[in-house]
């Protein structure tokens, strides 16, 4: 399979100081990558590189084969913040960004309903953002990312600002909400970045992959959960909070 | 008691009407210096009956319905240009603020001059007096758009004008319409100030009238609630043009 997302010895520092350094990870078309590390670490900082909003240092940055560049159709983005428009309903937000490619508000409509089908919102698609709570916030993010069917997905720790049981709930849906699309998902969650992932990549100190470790993506939806709780899911957390930990007190 | 809150403006008027009736009786006072407010309203009925007022009232409209949207639409592609532009906004905003400054009573005569006593000089005044207010407030409303939202522009692909119409403009519309109803208001103020300058018709020229030659202290009370009728009016309008572009929007 092809690498939906290449990062090939990339560095990135604001101003003199170095947040990634000659890092090289890639996704595989279909793929679900968690990029666990603590604050500060540079996770959302190569989550921009990838998405173009940011040009790196030195290195290259490929999506789909093709220089990564900032507006590309094949790519969706989703946020901490939701970021939505709030002068439009959930169903306007979400045909955003289908006007924006030129197609007729019509069609639009049609599109972005099957999406808000897609992440069980079709309830809420005709109130206005203000009405929504934080979590069909998200999930009205989360339709306008897909809505495009893009190939490859970044999540910016899309659920941190959520409550346990509707982050709880969200992290176990994730993986058939974003369907077939490759997707880099940011997090400092370790049981989060398991449960939504088939792996997880470990970002130490000043951007160096520290660990990497196979996610429960592939399980089955009950089973993600028991994998968790398993003797050898709670070695794992508690190995890669080690590390963690480690480069926080570093 | 919603209902209470809502009539209490209400009462409080007909209570200081009722204060200023009583008084001006009591007191004496002569009707040419404070006419009761029963005489004002009968004069105001004989006014509208007798066709003065009407004859007065539609030429400034007429000035405050092309000035203010002349204005308005002029304030808001400046507006908008120094808020996109930096280098547009730092070469212009000494002159804006200047040109703000200048009483419009003094430009008033040199626009009579240009424009001739009818009335281009009249809208040409109203046009320089709601420019501003537009102008200044879409300024800062498209320049201190969310910059999270504009990013989110650029990851789906959004070219400067699609930036522009579908998250700037629309973000911006509290603002602009502040900056609006604003300039409703001075849009009349303007009108009257230019009917004073020169000319046969507008409600500016029956409180002249009614100030001078015609002695008739009523009558300019009857013209000067006219007057704060249309301001109102002028109010009303852009709050429901508001009202109605937030509908559209969503």
């Amino acid at each position: 399979m092809g690498s939906a997302l290449e990062l090939r010895s990339v560095t990135f520092a604001f101003g003199q100081r170095t947040v990634l350094d000659r890092i090289s990870l890639s996704v595989s078309a279909g793929e679900c990558v968690a990029l666990l590390g603590a604050n500060g670490s540079g996770k959302t900082t190569l989550l921009r590189l990838a998405a173009g909003l940011l040009r790196p240092l030195s290195g290259e940055v490929f999506v789909a084969g093709s220089p990564a560049s900032a507006g590309r159709a094949d790519l969706g983005l989703a946020f901490q913040d939701a970021r939505l428009l709030d002068w439009r309903s959930a169903l306007r937000n979400v045909t955003l960004p289908l006007e924006l490619a030129r197609m007729s508000i019509a069609d639009a409509r049609v599109v972005a309903s099957e999406a808000l089908a897609r992440v069980s919102a079709t309830a809420i698609a005709d109130r206005s953002p203000n009405e929504l709570s934080g979590g069909q916030r998200q999930r009205v993010a989360l339709a306008r990312a897909l809505v495009r069917r893009p190939s490859l997905i970044l999540l910016d720790e899309p659920f941190a600002a959520l409550d346990a049981p509707t982050r709880g709930r969200l992290d176990e849906e994730l993986p058939e909400l974003i369907g077939g699309a490759a997707a880099l998902f940011v997090t400092h969650d370790v049981a989060e970045a398991l449960l939504v992932a088939d792996r997880v990549l470990l970002l130490s100190d000043r951007g160096v992959i520290g660990a990497e470790v196979a996610g429960f993506r592939s399980l089955p939806l009950a089973e993600r959960r028991r994998a968790l709780r398993s003797t050898d899911g709670l070695a794992v957390q508690t190995s890669l909070l080690a590390v963690l930990n480690g480069a926080v007190d570093a | 008691m919603r209902s209470l809150s809502r009539a209490l403006p209400l009462l409080l008027a007909v209570l200081l009407l009722l204060i200023w009736e009583v008084g001006t009786r009591i007191s004496g006072i002569a009707p040419f210096i404070l006419p009761p407010p029963s005489l004002v309203a009968a004069r105001f009925a004989q006014a509208w009956g007798d066709g003065t007022m009407i004859r007065h009232l539609i030429p400034t409209v007429l000035e405050v319905t092309i000035g203010g949207l002349l204005g308005g639409l002029l304030g808001l592609l400046i507006g908008v240009g120094l808020g996109l532009s930096g280098a547009a906004r730092r070469l212009a905003s000494p002159y804006l603020v200047a040109a703000q400054s200048t009483p419009i009573l003094a430009l008033g005569p040199l626009l009579v001059l240009w424009f001739g006593p009818g009335a281009a000089a009249k809208i040409a005044i109203c046009a320089l007096i709601t420019l501003f207010p537009v102008a200044i407030a879409t300024l800062v409303a498209i320049r201190d758009a969310d910059r999270g939202l504009l990013e989110l522009g650029r990851t789906l692909g959004a070219s400067p004008l699609q930036s522009l119409l579908l998250i700037r403009l629309p973000s911006a519309r509290s603002g602009i319409f502040a900056g609006a109803r604003v300039a409703a208001t001075l849009a009349v103020v303007g009108a009257i100030v230019g009917e004073w300058l020169g000319g046969s018709s507008g409600l500016g020229v029956l409180v002249n009238l009614a100030r001078g030659s015609l002695f008739d202290t009523p009558l300019l009370f009857a013209a000067l609630i006219q007057i704060a009728i249309l301001g109102a009016s002028a109010y009303a309008l852009v709050l429901a043009a508001e009202r109605l572009s937030g509908k559209i929007q969503r």
